[in-house]
């Protein structure tokens, strides 16, 4: 593909550029991560990147911030071509990135971790007065106060982001990229990020601002590059689009629809939770008195911003951690106090939300991870020994019949590439008919072939009767898949919601707790 | 990757590794005054002796049973560095264990191995069992428990406890073991009265033993999950606390058999010179192997070779010492050899598998689903 119309910029004169991407090209085992990437980040903006979950934003910045180097393609910051080898070079170029999950060490302060690898020296100590007031200065300049002195342990989500800027900025960024700054936050602290961000802008530093939420991107960018499929499709300015143009533009005119077709759902009950607590070990409420009941053939959706308990009720649901009280029952029996084994062994299925952290044995070959959560069942085991042969023969269905594409079942695993170490995972929770799955983000970062399958298979086992719990950022996801939704809030439900007449606005504005009320609360819950 | 180069990519480490500490040894032999080439030509000849080899097979097999004792911990993240303690103490114990039975001979040893197992299992279990239960890091846990190993040993090993006096000597040791209880030397090696220790056949036993159980049984799977990643072996069923403990408890029962050779063998009792250090010889050794019942096994050889053939150097005015930098520095550059063969198998393997799906359509033909796959992306 070649250079495509720089779209219409009448913008007075040549605005000065901060960083300009031409023809970047990422390969990655199996597949293409970028393609003909074009970008001009102008001077003194905030330039959105969007595109869908695997859509190729992260590898694109992976790029720009010097983690890998481009099979193709050129980078050049404020008119000088570069070559980045590491992220040490970009910074010295004054590019500063702040990560989707902070890299701060919780058990040090403010400035600590602010000066961690600049630190300011007075002979051999640490400058700690000269820190400190260089940190204040920058906080009053950007509207980004934090307390230097304070422990990152005991600060909340928005004053660790502000601190992570304040690192950058330390460092003398002048173009800041964000990776999806705003999933961890609540309102407030979205306005209070964009109102820095608008801060930053008027003294003349860049923002790359990565994200797949359409309206914040169009209330905070000055310029929108929409990526698709690992390359970008459009430049736009927020002025001349609308929310659904865009979403359009990201994932092309012909969508993949999670709608799922009848409803399958039964009126047997396969899990029922009531009055379900969890406690932290330092004494504070991860879920507070959690009802729910999923029928055979149904998929729960739970809503919600991250960090709000839905990990924790999935992790509580598979006996990893313990609840305070409450009780679980599968299937008309208790397993409460049921081992995470004996949990599985029963049919429980699990696609956990990091799959390289929770589903995969990395350093380990295909075969030995379709073992792995079905230890104790054939083909996999037979009489305390590995069937090696049975498990074998069983990856290769697994790898056959949900396309996963390897040379073989011995690679390791850290060899496949996301979407197809997903679709690994998804073939393998399949196996050995489970009742109730319970998944966590099934298609984040993987392609949206991949995607459209694992919809595919989802509806597939629930019309055979599989319940399904499911927990996804993508709201259209949560609403197309599920029969019923429930939205989670600190730790609690706080209302039903009808998939069939809510919109991703109003289930958005009822996750963020502005909107709690019963106004949404149709009566979505089945039977 | 085809399994030749699997297998020449496992042996570059370790060769690198000696070869490089070779060269560092030849620095500090040149730095003595001593001819490098000369040295080592002279170590090899001496090696080449009869009675020379049956003492590096002997060295070997007491250096095995511990580099598997620490392997067991090390494929599950576990660090046991309380062997030493543990084999000091189940020997002590067993042997006393021993003098003071009279049994037919098979069950006789049979009694004296496995009390020094239990008590090896025990000792190690108890560092297992505080860090499932209060959260001590099994490091510090064992190095502390071979302090108090050393402490209670000295406490035990005096007369009227488990020691007796022996006439004309100020050594002080358990009751010997009867000849019930004792296991004959193995005549293996032609050519010098010398015997190899009968317990070399146990070594092959729990070297297989050991391979088997982590390779072919859910137990093993279940270990080495836990050991390559702990928070997906949770969410797969695995309990962790009960594995720390099974493993320690393993551990320190290979441990408790690392003086068995040296006791059964050769002194028939626990004296205040038996043998003390073989536990930290082992974490080298299971470094040097990678943990691999056949790499220990090397690892163990190589060991035995240097320090025994290393004696000849006293007749040559060469320092004996040479052979403990020898093996320090095997050791460091073997776990940065080791990493840097990682690290480019990772990437070759990822860059192998890429070009092989370029080159070749995705096997058993285009299932439904399979059209966009190729133009996806992974973040």
């Amino acid at each position: 593909m070649s250079v495509d119309e720089q779209p219409a910029e009448p913008a007075a004169g040549p605005a000065p550029v901060a960083v300009e991407l031409r023809g970047i090209t990422k390969r990655f085992p199996g597949v293409v991560a970028n393609r003909d990437i074009d970008i001009r980040v102008t001077k003194g903006t905030v330039h959105a990147i969007v595109g869908e979950n695997g859509a190729g934003k992260s590898t694109l910045m992976k790029t720009l911030y010097g983690m890998h180097r481009p099979d193709e393609g050129t980078i050049a910051i404020e008119g000088e071509q570069v070559v980045l080898h590491s992220p040490a070079d970009a910074i010295a170029r004054g590019v500063g990135m702040v990560h989707q999950h902070f890299k701060l060490a919780d058990n040090f302060t403010v400035i600590e971790n602010v000066v961690l690898g600049a630190e300011p020296r007075r002979g051999l100590a640490l400058d700690v007065r000269t820190a400190r007031r260089r940190i204040l200065e920058i906080g009053r300049r950007y509207g980004l106060e934090v307390d230097p002195d304070a422990l990152v342990e005991d600060l909340g989500v928005g004053d660790r982001q502000r601190v992570e800027i304040i690192k950058v900025l330390y460092r003398g960024a002048r173009t800041l990229i964000l990776d999806e700054p705003t999933a961890v936050l609540v309102p407030q602290e979205v306005d209070e990020l964009f109102g820095a961000l608008r801060e930053l802008k008027a003294q003349g530093l860049s923002i790359i601002f990565i994200s797949h939420k359409l309206d914040e991107v169009l209330a905070v960018a000055d310029e929108i590059t929409v990526i698709r499929a690992g390359t970008t499709v459009a430049s736009v300015k927020p002025a001349d689009v609308t929310a659904r143009r865009l979403a359009e533009l990201m994932v092309g005119s012909e969508l993949p629809s999670p709608q799922t077709s009848e409803s399958t759902v039964t009126d047997v009950a396969e899990l029922v939770v009531a009055h379900l607590s969890l406690t932290s070990s330092d004494g504070r409420a991860l879920l507070q008195d959690i009802e729910l009941t999923i029928h055979r053939g149904e998929v729960l959706g739970i809503a919600g911003v991250e960090g709000n308990g839905q990990a924790e009720l999935v992790e509580t649901l598979l006996g990893i951690r313990q609840a305070a009280s409450g009780r679980v029952l599968l299937g008309g029996e208790d397993i409460t106090a049921w081992s995470t084994r004996r949990r599985r062994e029963a049919g429980i299925g699990y696609i956990p939300e990091d799959r390289t952290r929770h589903g995969l044995l990395l350093e380990a070959p295909l075969w030995e991870n379709r073992v792995l959560g079905h230890q104790t069942r054939r083909p996999n085991v037979r009489r305390g020994l590995v069937d090696r042969a049975g498990a074998r023969a069983d990856c290769q269905r697994i790898v056959d019949e949900y396309d996963v594409r390897t040379p073989s079942i011995d690679v390791l695993a850290s060899a496949l590439s996301g979407g197809n170490q997903q679709k690994l995972i998804v073939g393998r929770e399949m196996s050995g008919e489970p009742k109730l799955l319970l998944a966590a983000h099934p298609t984040r970062g993987v392609d949206v072939g991949a995607q459209a399958a694992i919809w595919d298979l989802l509806r597939g086992a629930r019309a055979k009767g599989l319940a399904v719990l499911l927990i996804s950022a993508d709201l259209e996801e949560l609403i197309g898949l599920s029969d019923s939704l429930k939205v989670m809030l600190r730790g609690r439900l706080v209302a039903d919601v009808d998939p069939a007449t809510v919109t991703p606005e109003q289930l958005g504005a009822a996750m963020t707790g502005a909107d709690a009320t019963t106004d949404v609360s149709t009566g979505g819950e089945a039977a | 990757m085809s399994i030749s180069r699997r297998v020449a990519l496992g042996v570059a480490a370790p060769l690198l590794a000696i070869v490089f500490s070779l060269l560092v040894t030849s620095v500090v032999l040149l730095f003595t005054g001593a001819q490098p080439l000369e040295t080592f030509q002279a170590m090899v000849q001496y090696a080449g002796r009869p009675r020379t080899q049956v003492l590096i097979i002997n060295s070997a097999t007491t250096y095995y049973f511990a580099a598997v004792a620490v392997a067991i911990g090390f494929r599950m993240n576990l660090f046991n560095i309380g062997v030493d303690g543990q084999y000091r103490l189940a020997a002590l114990v067993s042997a006393a264990l021993g003098g003071a039975l009279h049994l037919p001979r098979v069950l006789h040893v049979g009694v004296v191995i496995l009390s020094a197992m239990l008590v090896g299992a025990a000792w190690a279990g108890f560092a297992g069992y505080l860090k499932v239960r209060r959260g001590v890091s099994e490091v510090i846990s064992t190095i502390m428990l071979n302090f108090v190993a050393t402490a209670g040993i000295a406490y035990l090993l005096a007369p009227g406890r488990l020691a007796v006096t022996t006439q004309g000597s100020n050594n002080l040791g358990t009751r010997p073991i009867p000849e019930s209880g004792q296991v004959g030397g193995l005549p293996l090696v032609p050519g010098t009265p010398l015997k190899v220790y009968g317990l070399v056949v146990l070594a092959v036993i729990v070297g297989a033993a050991f391979w088997f159980v982590i390779n072919r049984t859910r137990f093993g799977f279940d270990l080495r999950a836990t050991g390559m990643n702990e928070a997906a072996a949770v969410a797969s069923g695995v309990d962790v606390r009960k594995m720390v403990v099974a493993a320690m408890v393993l551990s320190g029962a290979v441990a408790g058999l690392v003086g068995m050779p040296q006791l059964l063998g050769a002194s028939y009792t626990y004296s205040l010179d038996f043998p003390a250090g073989l536990g930290f010889t082992g974490i080298a050794i299971a470094l040097l192997g990678r943990n691999h019942p056949v790499g220990i096994a090397v690892g163990a050889l190589l060991w035995g070779f240097l320090d025994n053939s290393s004696q000849i150097l006293n007749l040559r005015d060469v320092p004996v010492e040479i052979v403990q930098i020898t093996q320090g520095v095997i050791v460091l550059s073997v776990v940065v050899a080791y990493e840097l063969v990682r690290r480019y198998r990772v990437s070759a393997v990822q860059r192998d598998v890429g070009r092989r799906l370029a080159e070749s359509p995705p096997p058993g033909g285009d299932g439904p689903p399979a059209a966009a796959a190729t133009q996806g992306a992974s973040t």
